[in-house]
């Protein structure tokens, strides 16, 4: 709510100032107190306020709205199947710095429970902000919140923003048979997995709605976070995974056929679209590469454990102390190595499979935004047709000289004539949202897979030194042998 | 007694190497070079599969030679098969460990370390078909000899009676024991280090195709586009380090352990034939006591005879047995000991050097400005 004006002094924002005048505010060079910058762009005749937070810090990682926030840095120092509290990290973080003057906001999804029973239960998560925003009333707070709700707020914030041309990032996948093995309470390793898989999606999905400019604005994201007890989201089933694909097909074949070339800008339009399909397949293509490595890490662990039992049933065989030491040790390392194997694994799918598998889902999420935009083209359109057809009424009716008939027809024309002049105006504004929006999400996506490929890449170091660290100790009782 | 009694200067079995091999159609042909003990000229023959069984047969087929029943025989590896008349899934089978690895290197290796395990024990390279083996510029291959006469294991009833029948030492029983218990042991452990292999050389295959697919992201029509290529160029990079590290470290475990597996239990295998044919002997003993006690007097003579013959060779067999017995002990720790050493080495080094460059790849990575 701070703003640095052309003079140089502060004011705070109000919507009344937004409506008068042209607020412009410059990014302020970095200096310890104000971290922050904000560009607020102010359109003459819509309030609609962009806001862009970017802190980099001199850690030089992006502290707001990281997509991934605190993903897996704490996941090898655990077992991986434990539900880590992700939160532990952006508190820490936050406790060192000032609030106020650098606006931040830390989301993380944790503490999955279990409700009900039978095949009414459900789970709930625990969605925790930390934040430095005017926006929010209190700086920490958490609610418990259910798949549904999740789903509940993408259906209202795709009815709002959608036609804007926004780029609603798409929630997690239903699946059944994740959730019925959860619900009729089977303790087994693959539910748990199932529950970690959604609460990391879950959490990446809203880090990734409060990394968007306008959704962090919006009163519903907002009151998602907030507040204490919300209204069970119904009509969710339009959005099961099946369902939401269906739904994005089928918009793009209608879109497909239709070409437009009004002017230079389409080619734009046009070609962004063709680049955003291929890279659709492409990433689905290498969704599959990265799962079908995923699961030999999986039967490497297998494979790895059996061998290691059998290398201790030798050890205890072996009539040679020494000898008998050393297999004793060589099982003890091949079950190190087996859970680093696990724990690769884990870390391939959370960081890799999974991001892939986001972004096919995001793509198809921005495919969906091109085609409302065709719509608006179409909408628009149609109004020119039916505004012409309202015309030649009008002149036949002047021929035919009934007074009262044209009185209606003028009208008529008027009214269209508005409902034309929206049009154009919504399709403009769709399209420039829209190419903005694509620029945002194309450097977005840039930065995502540079986070990831990092974290990732520290996991395999890690990983490599636990092995050299294995060997290194095996090595002397080998040596002992005699 | 017969031409072990020649002194014919002995092959250095430390210098025995084979260095090469060739591929004419489906035969295959190795060169050994090797030195004798009492000079430092080095000799390099040629020789076949068929040469190598001719040598294997000749050492079991030695006439006067007392005990050498009771000799544990160095087990030479099975008849090579090349690639183009079996599939990778049948020569796994058959030989496990020795039909991985590039070009033969494992098998050669094993088959080395076949002759130098002749070359080395104190009566086996005496034998004038090593020599002759070592030196003589035909194949003696081709000039077949008479085949082994021993009793093999097989899967004969009979044959499996015999091999339970009890001892009458405690030493020979308890070897037997744990001759049988531990080289069951010994298989389950070289099959399932054979499954971690194949499955690390899988997960090599799987991040090849992966690496490849992410240069396929290849877009230069606008800065983001180009930005996301190079990031995709970056992963494909590791990934492809990801694999190379797969193939090394499958490479240093077929190499080492896989091999030591290998040469484990086929030693167990030849130990055991070892002692089957001592208690077949045992139970020739026993049956010949019988008769001599049973006979009637006109062949009770005759009878004593084959006894006290009998004897005479289990006792033989039996003391060179023992020997051979305390000699393999020894033997195999310090083979596996070597092996064990070399492998870790070699995995200890892989792991360093992944991890440097892994190091290098993610300083790389940090500085990359999106």
């Amino acid at each position: 709510d701070i703003l640095k004006k052309r003079d140089s002094s502060y004011c705070s924002l109000d919507v009344d100032t937004l409506n008068s005048q042209t607020v412009e505010v410059i990014a302020i060079a970095k200096s310890v107190k104000c971290r922050g910058s904000i560009l607020v762009t102010h359109l003459a005749h819509i309030s609609t306020v962009e806001l862009t937070l970017t802190t980099p810090n001199s850690r030089g990682r992006k502290e707001i709205i990281g997509p991934t926030g605190p993903l897996s840095t704490t996941m090898s120092t655990q077992n991986s199947l434990h539900m880590h509290n992700s939160l532990n990290k952006p508190l820490e973080e936050l406790e060192e710095e000032e609030s106020g003057d650098t606006f931040e906001l830390n989301i993380a999804v944790t503490n999955p429970e279990k409700m009900g029973d039978g095949m009414n239960a459900y789970m709930t998560y625990k969605v925790s902000t930390q934040t430095t925003l005017p926006a929010f009333h209190i700086k920490t707070f958490s609610v418990r919140r259910r798949f549904s709700d999740f789903l509940g707020l993408y259906e209202k914030l795709s009815v709002k923003h959608h036609l804007m041309g926004c780029i609603i990032p798409p929630p997690p996948q239903k699946s059944v048979v994740g959730m019925t093995k959860v619900k009729v309470g089977k303790e087994d390793p693959s539910s748990a997995e199932f529950v970690e898989k959604r609460r990391a999606a879950l959490e990446r999905y809203l880090q990734r709605v409060v990394a968007h400019p306008a959704l962090l604005q919006d009163s519903d994201v907002q009151e998602f976070l907030e507040r204490e007890e919300l209204p069970r989201a119904v009509n969710t089933q339009a959005l099961s995974g099946s369902g939401f694909l269906k739904m994005i097909n089928k918009a793009s074949d209608a879109v497909n056929k239709m070409t437009i070339k009004m002017n230079e800008s389409d080619n734009w339009f046009e070609s962004k679209l063709q680049e955003v399909e291929n890279e659709e397949q492409l990433l689905r293509r290498l969704h599959a590469s990265v799962d079908s490595l995923v699961n030999h890490r999986k039967e490497m662990c297998i494979n790895t454990a059996m061998f290691a039992k059998s290398v201790a049933m030798l050890g205890s065989s072996e009539e040679n102390s020494a000898l008998s030491r050393a297999l004793s040790q060589l099982a003890e390392v091949e079950d190190k190595l087996e859970q680093l194997h696990q724990e690769q694994a884990f870390s391939d799918f959370f960081i890799l499979t999974e991001l892939l598998a986001d972004y096919v889902r995001l793509l198809g999420a921005v495919r969906g935004c091109f085609e409302q935009r065709m719509k608006a083209w179409q909408r628009w359109q149609e109004a020119q047709a039916t505004l012409q057809k309202k015309r030649e009424a009008e002149a036949k009716l002047l021929w035919a000289n009934k007074p009262d008939k044209l009185q209606q027809a003028k009208e008529d024309l008027t009214e269209w004539e508005a409902k034309v002049g929206q049009c154009e105006r919504d399709f403009e504004r769709i399209s420039s949202t829209l190419r903005k929006e694509v620029h945002r999400f194309e450097k977005e996506k840039c930065r995502d897979f540079k986070h990831h490929i990092v974290k990732y890449l520290e996991s395999l170091l890690r990983s490599q030194h636990r092995v050299v660290k294995c060997w290194e100790a095996f090595l002397p009782e080998a040596k002992a042998i005699v | 007694k017969g031409s072990n009694e020649e002194s014919a200067p002995s092959v250095s079995a430390n210098s025995i190497k084979i260095t090469d091999i060739t591929q004419d159609g489906e035969t295959l042909t190795f060169a050994i070079t090797s030195q004798k003990s009492s000079s430092s000229a080095g000799v390099c023959v040629f020789r076949t599969y068929e040469d190598f069984d001719w040598l294997q047969q000749s050492l079991l087929s030695q006439e006067d030679v007392p005990g050498l029943l009771g000799v544990i025989f160095p087990p030479l590896p099975g008849k090579p098969l090349p690639s183009t008349s079996f599939t990778q899934a049948k020569a796994l089978k058959q030989f496990g460990f020795l039909a991985l690895g590039d070009e033969w290197k494992i098998y050669c290796k094993a088959l080395e370390l076949y002759l130098q395990q002749v070359a080395a024990h104190t009566t086996l390279s005496k034998s004038k078909a090593l020599s002759s083996f070592f030196s003589s510029t035909e194949s003696p291959g081709k000039h077949r000899g008479k085949k082994g006469i021993f009793k093999r294991l097989s899967h004969v009833m009979e044959e499996m009676r015999k091999e339970g029948h009890k001892d009458v030492d405690k030493f020979f029983q308890s070897e037997r024991d744990s001759c049988t218990h531990l080289s069951v042991l010994f298989k389950v452990s070289t099959e399932k280090f054979l499954d971690t292999v194949l499955t690390k050389q899988k997960l090599a295959v799987a991040c090849g195709h992966f690496s490849t697919s992410l240069h396929l992201v290849c877009n230069h029509d606008n800065p983001a586009a180009v930005t996301f290529s190079k990031i995709c160029l970056k992963l494909s990079d590791i990934i492809e380090a990801v694999k190379v590290n797969f193939e090394k470290v499958s490479d240093n475990d077929v190499s080492s352990m896989g091999l030591a597996l290998d040469l484990e239990s086929r030693y167990q295998e030849a130990k055991k034939e070892m002692l089957f044919r001592r208690t077949c002997k045992l139970v020739e003993l026993e049956a010949a006591n019988r008769n001599s006690e049973r006979a009637k007097p006109n062949k009770k003579a005759i009878m004593e005879g084959v006894q006290k013959a009998t004897q005479k060779e289990f006792n033989l067999i039996s003391s060179v047995a023992k020997k051979e017995i305390e000699q393999y002990h020894r033997a195999r720790v310090s083979v596996l000991r070597d092996f064990l050493v070399s492998w870790c080495e070699k995995q200890l080094s892989t792991a360093q050097e992944t991890s440097a460059l892994f190091s290098q790849h993610l300083e790389a990575c940090r500085g990359f400005v999106v």
